[in-house]
């Protein structure tokens, strides 16, 4: 066995050395460089590296929407998405959400003036779905609305009053 | 989760050394919507994971009468394309409704037919297209037949160091329609209890009572009226989603209607057997009496679909229409 190829993570790997890697992505409008380990997920990057911690875990499995950031303006789960694939690319967490002087975005209004907001676990994701869906269609009917937050869960709202705030917020105009 | 190291190769050619280099400890990564699941519950246990997503080339789709997708085509790009939806529904049907947006914009389909679960959506859909795999090695090149593609619960007769590359939909018969309904309790997020997939091609493309589709009457008795528009099957193929170990076609069902004339009695006839050529089991989604059921009544309501598709391709088809 050679010693030079056990490293810190304790992982044995033959004659190949599990190195940290360097990714240069841009987060939030502004270009970053981390070095990560190979097998994290975007979601243990953001949380544990970057400590942004607006976005959660809910099933660590891709199957409720909990963990939903935009990644080139698409919705994504990050607790299954590899973090070395965001080189390069744009990703967008609801901390990005809001203008650069601070306030928040229609968006995050309108489902505070709704009522779409409980425990607020699923907010994070439910917002970015939201607004992925109103960037593409800004009009969008009540079908097209429960189809484009369908990959979100919510366990206390009924939906009801997310659906009236992405109504609010697409009449408002401009959501982008 | 078992730690492991993340390489990007550039070229095929550069996956297949990596491949050869890292033998079995190494596992292909296309959007890993799956691979990463795996690998989260220890189902799989990766030294390395090998990403296809710097290869060029992968993602194509391009259309000439037959259909050529990359492999690494995901299923949201398949649910934007207008052609396919037009052309190749089953494809779009399957596409729109697995797993969820942010599902989908990651997802492959070469990843959902690779990882070949009984239940996978894009299977039954590419069964009755008459898929061909493309699948290249270091060494050589294939096209395997996605109906001997398949060997078990997620199983497939890839070797180690093969990597699914395309898919070809060879061009269709005119006046061809197809559908796939997933049969799931939750309308995004789930699994299938039943998957069913059916093209149907006939010997004409225009009927003289336009009326008969616009109507909530039974299935039954809009066929009982269709059978005055003397409609031939020139084409069918049928293909069930867990409903077996593996996706499967349901080939004797199909001889049964092949050449023959579109009647009611007829297409129950073809359901039944269709039911009586799978073998479903008891699981958590469903009973296996009830999959069965399922079966007769979705594979008629399926080539309903189709022939509507076919007859009256510019209408839209409203969610309360009984198929």
């Amino acid at each position: 066995m050679n010693r030079s190829s056990f490293n810190v993570h304790g992982s044995l790997l033959e004659g190949h050395a599990m190195q940290k890697q360097t990714i240069h992505f841009i987060l939030n409008g502004d270009p970053i460089e981390v070095e990560i380990e190979p097998y994290l997920t975007l979601l243990q990057l953001l949380r544990e590296k970057l400590e942004l911690l607006g976005t959660k875990e809910g099933c660590g499995m891709g199957e409720c929407g909990a963990c939903t950031v935009l990644l080139d303006g698409k919705t994504i789960n990050s607790c299954i998405f590899p973090a070395m694939e965001v080189a390069g690319k744009n990703v967008t967490t609801i901390e990005g959400l809001r203008d650069s002087r601070g306030y928040l975005h229609p968006i995050q209004k309108a489902f505070i003036e709704q009522g779409a907001i409980q425990c607020g676990f699923c907010t994070p994701g439910m917002v970015l779905s939201a607004k992925a869906l109103l960037d593409e269609n800004p009009n969008p009917a009540e079908e097209e609305i429960r189809t484009g937050i369908a990959g979100n869960l919510c366990r206390c709202t009924g939906y009801i009053q997310i659906i009236q705030a992405i109504q609010a917020a697409s009449k408002q105009g401009s959501t982008k | 989760m078992r730690k492991f190291d993340y390489l990007k190769p550039k070229t095929l050619s550069e996956a297949f050394d990596l491949l050869k280099q890292h033998g079995r400890k190494a596992m292909l990564i296309a959007g890993g919507t799956d691979v990463i699941v795996m690998a989260k519950q220890k189902k799989v246990s990766p030294d390395v994971l090998i990403s296809l997503r710097e290869i060029p080339e992968l993602d194509h789709i391009q259309y000439n009468g037959n259909l050529s997708l990359g492999a690494l085509v995901t299923h949201r790009d398949i649910e934007k394309s207008e052609l396919i939806r037009e052309q190749f529904s089953a494809l779009t049907d399957a596409a729109d409704v697995l797993g969820s947006i942010q599902i989908r914009n990651v997802a492959t389909i070469g990843g959902n037919v690779c990882t070949a679960a009984p239940s996978a959506d894009m299977a039954a859909p590419l069964l009755v297209l008459g898929a061909q795999l493309k699948v290249q090695s270091a060494k050589s090149e294939r096209t395997i037949p996605i109906d001997q593609f398949f060997t078990g619960p997620g199983k497939t007769v890839l070797a180690h160091g093969e990597i699914l590359t395309g898919i070809e939909i060879p061009k269709l018969l005119p006046n061809t329609g197809s559908a796939y309904w997933k049969h799931q309790r939750r309308q995004a997020l789930d699994l299938p209890i039943l998957g069913v997939a059916v093209l149907l091609s006939l010997d004409k493309g225009t009927f003289t009572c336009h009326d008969l589709l616009c109507t909530t009457s039974p299935i039954s008795a809009v066929l009982h009226s269709l059978e005055t528009e003397e409609l031939v099957c020139e084409e069918i193929r049928i293909a069930l989603g867990v409903a077996a170990p593996t996706p499967i076609r349901t080939k004797r069902a199909e001889d049964l209607l092949r050449g023959k004339k579109i009647s009611d009695e007829l297409l129950e006839q073809v359901a039944l057997a269709a039911a009586d050529e799978s073998r479903p089991r008891d699981s958590l989604r469903g009973e296996a009496w009830y999959r069965s059921d399922m079966i007769k009544v979705s594979v008629k309501r399926m080539t309903m679909r189709c022939i509507e598709r076919i007859l009256q391709p510019a209408e839209t088809v409203f969610p309360t229409r009984l198929w």
